[in-house]
């Protein structure tokens, strides 16, 4: 899960980690009078989205007057922020940040992520900060400092020692670097998170370390027991339809296509969109209902479905296990009687109780296209969507 | 042969009492899995589908010589659950149970590091489908009749692709020697390339096939082993061609988030390493055929007589255990 720069902010100010002094706003108003109550005489004005790269994408203004920290929290309320890493449409703006403006003496990076090669928690720092770290690892992958965590005693104090040395910072800020690097980390490691990332970390003028953006991503696995993170989440900064499915315990990934699809198990759902696309169709969505699935569940999954405007013909592909397809077929037939289907439905069942399920089907009278293999589902469905849209 | 499990392997169900585990305990039965005892806390005394329940692992392992676990275990005591059967002495471990927190997943691979690679205990999944030797013993909740016993040898993230190559393969009248679910987490107990090398040192089986998908490192890692040590033919599928990057796609792990990681970059480091990719994943079979076909194993290795149940292999002289230790040993 992810969570808005202000929320991390406050996440760190609350294990002494410096951040500027700021207020949250929801209206340009508040955001001029966030100004006053700031004080100071220059402020930076942040549209809190759920995408890296806002600065470039306008989401991020300097303004030296109240008046126009109001003129741009107003042009920026209610707008979509396009970014290089958001999904097309954006994300939409509906509070900002106003925060004071930080006087730069340097910008640094600091980050803490899982490495997966050795499943560790790895801490990278920069010395070019406001850089993204996806384009430094490519272009300067010298640039990255990087320590390794050792999970029985954590991050300790020699290894943020040593960061700081690398980093280049005086021996005067070497001692506060140490402490800001390690309550960061404990951060992550209290509230389990997957991802931190202070980008940039700044130097200031007066000398003292402050984090002027911060980035936090959490553990959906562990938000069981940590409930006022699982708070934090903000539904408008995720996609209508994959909010829609989650909510129904369904694993659910919007995409661009028309083929909405609904399989069985993460991989096989994979494979059954990458057969869609070698078909010469595109995928309007993943869509995992998992194992042991009811009736119930698969008419909940093809409310998901249908919930996108988009989707023109859909393709259910069951490989049972634990699941039964008796039951799939109840579901898709019980959804045929109470949603009024009416685009084509490509059905292919394998595996547990496949003739019961493929005779209820039969029998079933409904206008049901039927497939035998994963190619063969793959080739109907897009021939289906093809007459579709010719018709 | 097969690796990891077979006819005599003597299994702990962890969580037995609960609906699922006991659901999948008479499935295990019935295919001839010997389960012996199951663990659930609180519940020792108890009695499921005939089989004593125990307090601990250690009481289980004690009075009943099992040397395999499968974990049914809700994720929040997942993690703990782990490093019981471990540290209890089971050598090899499936571990069902999908959303265990991350940071409880990096607390028992620590604690693994405690045991001697001859003593430390195989640990597959979490959030996997388990493990078949078929016509043998089954470890895990996959269909069993979908399985041809043979010897081809699977290892998958996902367990329902796992299935379609599976019934694609008998479908062409090829068995398997045994079948890996190592699971879809972004921190899982063993990966590929150990399995890799279980099939490698195993007599009984021909070939391996990989079934991967995009996120994390785990199958460049098998492919540069494969490179390096194996013999045997390998095959791969990669799911999620389609994916897009900086998305999760149902598994925890997969998702692309650095260089190496999305489908195309893994089906080029496979295919230099020697790996047959098939091209889509409704032809892994016939990709298996033709590769068995190349190496002239096809014969062998579509024989019925290849299957232990039909054709009793079940004289053979090693334990899986055995293998375990001899290939420690070489790695060390």
């Amino acid at each position: 899960m992810d969570i808005h720069e202000y929320q991390a902010k406050e996440i760190l100010a609350r294990f002494d980690v410096p951040v500027p002094r700021g207020g949250l706003a929801y209206s340009p108003e508040q955001a001029s009078y966030r100004c006053t109550e700031i004080g100071g005489s220059a402020w930076v004005v942040k549209a809190q989205v759920h995408a890296g790269g806002r600065g470039a994408a306008g989401g991020v203004k300097i303004c030296y007057s109240d008046h126009e920290v109001q003129d741009v929290a107003n042009s920026m309320f209610g707008r979509r922020l396009v970014t290089k890493q958001s999904a097309p449409r954006g994300k939409l703006i509906y509070r900002v940040y106003v925060e004071e403006a930080t006087d730069i003496a340097r910008e640094l990076y600091f980050g803490i992520v899982l490495d997966r090669r050795i499943e560790r928690v790895c801490i990278i720092a920069s010395t070019e900060g406001g850089m993204e770290i996806e384009e430094l690892a490519t272009s300067k992958p010298e640039a990255l400092i990087r320590t390794t965590i050792e999970p029985a005693v954590g991050f300790l104090e020699f290894q943020a020692r040593e960061i700081a040395f690398a980093l280049g910072l005086p021996p005067t800020l070497t001692a506060q670097a140490t402490r800001v690097f390690r309550r960061a980390y404990r951060a992550f490691r209290d509230l389990e998170a997957t991802m931190l990332e202070i980008n940039p970390l700044v130097v200031t003028t007066k000398g003292s370390l402050v984090a002027v953006d911060a980035k936090m991503s959490f553990d959906d696995n562990a938000l069981f027991r940590h409930l006022e993170i699982s708070e934090l989440r903000d539904r408008s900064q995720e996609d209508a339809r994959e909010s829609h499915a989650a909510d129904r315990g369904l694993a659910y990934v919007g995409l661009d296509g028309n083929i909405g699809c609904m399989i069985n198990g993460a991989g096989l759902a994979m494979a059954t969109m990458d057969m869609i696309k070698l078909a010469g169709g595109e995928p309007a969505n993943f869509l995992d209902i998992g194992g042991g699935a009811s009736p119930e569940r698969v008419l909940k999954a093809f409310r998901a479905v249908l919930h996108d405007k988009n989707v023109e013909t859909m393709l259910i592909n069951i490989f049972a296990g634990i699941n039964r397809c008796d039951w799939v077929a109840q579901g898709i037939i019980d959804a045929f009687k109470q949603l009024e289907v009416k685009i084509p439905v490509v059905v292919r069942l394998a595996g547990t109780h496949v003739e019961e399920g493929q005779a209820m089907l039969r029998d079933s009278g409904l206008p049901i296209i039927t497939a035998d293999s994963l190619a063969d589902a793959a080739q109907k469905a897009v021939a289906v969507v093809g007459s579709v849209s010719a018709g | 042969m097969a690796i990891l499990i077979d006819e005599h392997t003597r299994v702990v169900v962890q969580g037995i009492t609960g609906r699922i585990g006991r659901f999948h305990t008479e499935e295990m039965i019935s295919y001839g899995t010997q389960v012996v005892a199951g663990v659930t806390p609180g519940k020792g005394g108890d009695t499921v589908l005939d089989l004593p329940v125990f307090n601990t692992m250690k009481e289980a392992v004690a009075h009943t010589g099992a040397t395999a676990s499968i974990v049914f275990v809700p994720p929040p005591f997942a993690a703990d659950a782990l490093m019981e059967a471990a540290d209890a002495g089971i050598r090899f471990c499936a571990c069902i149970t999908d959303g265990i927190p991350m940071h409880d997943m990096l607390k028992v691979k620590r604690y693994m590091r405690r045991y001697r690679a001859q003593q430390k205990m195989t640990l597959t999944g979490p959030n996997c489908a388990g493990t078949i030797s078929p016509g043998r013993s089954l470890l895990g909740i996959m269909p069993g009749h979908i399985y041809l016993p043979g010897r081809v040898g699977v290892i998958g993230r996902s367990g329902t692709l796992g299935y379609e190559a599976a019934s694609q393969m008998k479908a062409l009248g090829l068995g398997v020697s045994t079948s890996v679910g190592i699971g879809g987490d972004p921190v899982n107990g063993t990966s590929f390339r150990d399995h890799l090398a279980l099939f490698e040192a195993d007599p009984d089986t021909d070939a391996v096939v990989m079934v991967g998908e995009i996120g994390g490192p785990q199958e460049v890692e098998g492919a540069e082993y494969v490179r390096q040590h194996m013999t045997k033919p390998v095959i791969a599928y990669i799911a999620g061609l389609s994916a897009p990057k900086g998305r999760k796609m149902g598994h925890a792990g997969a998702i692309v988030s650095g260089a190496g990681e999305s489908a195309q970059e893994k089906i080029e480091i496979l295919t230099a390493a020697g790996i047959t990719v098939a091209p889509n994943p409704s032809c892994i079979g016939e990709t298996v055929a033709r590769v068995l076909a190349e190496h002239a194993l096809l014969g062998r290795c579509s024989e019925v007589g290849s299957s232990p149940a039909v054709g009793g292999f079940s004289g053979a002289t090693n334990p899986p255990i055995d293998h375990l230790q001899q290939h420690s040993t070489r790695e060390n």
